[in-house]
């Protein structure tokens, strides 16, 4: 949903977000004031230890967790005044999602998995199912279109997420720790496909990651830590590259 | 993105089953126990309906019921026919006898006495002898069940004899009826006949039966009757439903079996509602998912209620053809009193529809507030 930003090549752009959870004493802030830009075409992996804000970040850019403080605006579009109805809309339209469990639909085949954002969208089941096929072709799992996810392997499953995610074109690509549940073969192999095919010129893709191995196919690495972003790194990144 | 709501429903096979079968427990339970009520009522009523013929019954004004006779002066018939827009009127003997059989046994019979000159009320089932065979001395029609109850496994034959009130009668005729409440065997007779039959009584007759002239609205001539005569006269739909309405408000049959009902209707729901409720938790993250891709929850109240239809129509379909199926072999095997009307289907309808409702909502709440940051969380 392209807008009339500014900075036109950027696709995402965060300032002052702050965002907290519970309420009085309770109160714990995730993140403390996070400023952020994501060109169009680039491959950014946040990186931190567990609990730094990653996650919250990311929920906050996918459009699905609101701020409690700050500007948040994505693909033009600003996600703090949207309306909710709004957001669903951005999000079905725009973001696609692999996250780290997969969260395949257990009861349907790879195919129907990939081609649930078309339907969702309101496409016709065969037309969606023909359209997920193409994209799960793509990634070399055009024999496996009618297994279930309990009959694939892990590295299978997070394709099928993949195909998933970008089966209905999105401009935005959210990843939540995409390689910690595999291998480190079948992590490579995952962030290969998803540098060859989803990093394009018109697309952003973000990477919530603690995994080392996969620094090497990020653009830049923004590490964070108790809720800030310390820094943000330009590639190319050597095999063992530690953001700091 | 229903299609997905029934793949998800249908593969977790263990729960799918056991939402079913909490629907189908349901619909069994209540379509059965309603249509033995139906059945029962049925049988309160089934001697109103074998009289065809008169549109109009004339009684005593203190009868509640077709079995709460009071016998009436027998001036009264010629009263009665009086009435204008009255076209006929005959008397209608209904009782009890006690029938001294061959082989010394006695057994309670409900008699009923047809008027002499035109049969008004005869039973329209004969299958062995004629109504006509009444006109022959001590004549009496029995009815099939009554028969196969007094002479078990013999087949049946005519001209058997029997005493009542010292009076012998004979069978010239059987005749499929409807079952009585009472379950007694029925006799049809002549009236001058029946009232040998009866114990003696300063008055004897129970009922007149009459008719109105065409053109003339029963219900008009029944106020008439009502105005000329004192009695209570009512229409053939008027006595049926004032008979029902008395075995309803006076005996415990609707509380037994409203109890069973709501049993059944309150462990379904409790069953399909647990395990449904199961379900979706189970799924809570999957939904959460679809929900972070887009979907709205306008669409997810649509899946979790498209599950919720899917279930209950199978429920419904299972749990009726059950009680179908349970009231077709009781039918023949049994005297259990099974009449399942569309009005059951359409309750048993209703209270699926309830079930299920019941146990989506549990299940709407959980997942419309679950929010779509759930799938980033491990």
């Amino acid at each position: 949903m392209p807008g009339s930003d500014a900075a036109a090549d950027v696709a995402i752009r965060v300032r002052g977000v702050t965002k907290d959870f519970g309420t009085g004493t309770a109160v714990t802030r995730a993140l403390r004031g996070v400023d952020l830009d994501v060109p169009y075409g680039e491959l950014l992996m946040l990186a931190g230890p567990s609990g730094c804000g990653k996650t919250t970040l990311v929920s906050i850019v996918a459009g699905t967790l609101e701020p409690t403080a700050g500007d948040v605006r994505v693909l033009g579009q600003d996600l703090v005044t949207i309306s909710s109805g709004g957001k669903v809309k951005f999000r079905r339209d725009n973001v696609g999602f692999v996250f780290q469990t997969f969260n395949l639909l257990p009861t349907l085949t790879a195919v129907e998995n990939a081609a649930v954002p078309l339907l969702i969208a309101g496409w016709p089941r065969r037309r969606a199912v023909e359209a997920a096929a193409d994209v799960l072709d793509q990634l070399g799992m055009g024999d496996r279109l009618p297994s279930l996810p309990n009959e694939l392997s892990g590295g299978q499953q997070q394709r099928v997420a993949i195909a998933r995610a970008l089966v209905h074109q999105p401009r935005l690509l959210v990843c939540d720790e995409p390689t910690s549940a595999l291998d480190a073969e079948n992590g490579r192999i995952t962030m290969e496909l998803i540098q060859q095919i989803a990093v394009q010129p018109g697309r952003a893709v973000i990477v919530v990651t603690h995994d080392a191995r996969v620094y090497p196919f990020a653009d830049r690495i923004a590490s964070m830590e108790d809720g800030r972003i310390d820094a943000v790194a330009p590639g190319p990144f050597p095999v063992g590259f530690n953001p700091g | 993105m229903l299609w997905v709501a029934w793949k998800m429903l249908v593969g977790n096979r263990v729960k799918y089953l056991g939402i079913v079968f909490g629907v189908v427990f349901a619909a069994v339970l209540i379509a059965q126990q309603a249509s033995i009520f139906c059945g029962l009522m049925s049988l309160t009523v089934s001697q109103i309906r074998d009289v065809e013929g008169p549109g109009i019954w004339v009684m005593d004004p203190n009868v509640q019921y077709v079995d709460d006779i009071k016998p009436l002066a027998d001036t009264e018939l010629f009263r009665v026919k009086s009435v204008p827009g009255v076209a006929w009127a005959v008397p209608f003997y209904k009782g009890l006898g006690r029938a001294r059989l061959p082989e010394g046994t006695y057994e309670q019979m409900i008699i009923l006495g047809l008027d002499d000159a035109t049969y008004v009320g005869a039973p329209q089932g004969i299958f062995m002898g004629s109504v006509a065979d009444l006109r022959k001395p001590d004549a009496v029609i029995m009815d099939d069940a009554g028969y196969k109850r007094i002479w078990p496994g013999e087949p049946f034959r005519l001209g058997r004899t029997f005493e009542m009130n010292d009076r012998r009668a004979v069978i010239v005729g059987i005749t499929k009826a409807s079952r009585t409440f009472q379950s007694f065997p029925i006799v049809y007779t002549r009236y001058s006949q029946a009232v040998a039959f009866a114990p003696p009584e300063r008055k004897v007759l129970s009922f007149v039966l009459a008719d109105a002239q065409p053109g003339v609205p029963a219900t008009e001539v029944c106020r008439k009757i009502k105005e000329r005569t004192g009695l209570l006269a009512l229409t053939r739909e008027e006595f049926l439903w004032r008979t029902i309405r008395y075995y309803l408000e006076k005996s415990g049959i609707p509380i037994n079996f409203g109890i069973t009902v709501l049993l059944g209707f309150l462990v379904g729901t409790a069953i399909a509602g647990q395990t449904f409720y199961l379900f979706t938790v189970e799924n809570i993250r999957q939904y959460g998912a679809l929900k972070a891709m887009g979907a709205s929850n306008g669409t997810i109240l649509m899946m979790v209620l498209g599950q919720g239809m899917q279930v209950g129509i199978v429920g419904y379909g299972l749990g009726v053809g059950l009680a179908s199926l349970f009231g077709w072999f009781v039918k023949g095997a049994s005297r259990l009193a099974f009449f399942m009307p569309w009005q059951v289907l359409a309750l048993t309808a209703v209270a699926v529809f309830v079930i299920v409702l019941v146990a989506s909502l549990l299940s709407i709440r959980k997942v419309l507030v679950v929010e779509p940051a759930i799938v980033f969380r491990g």
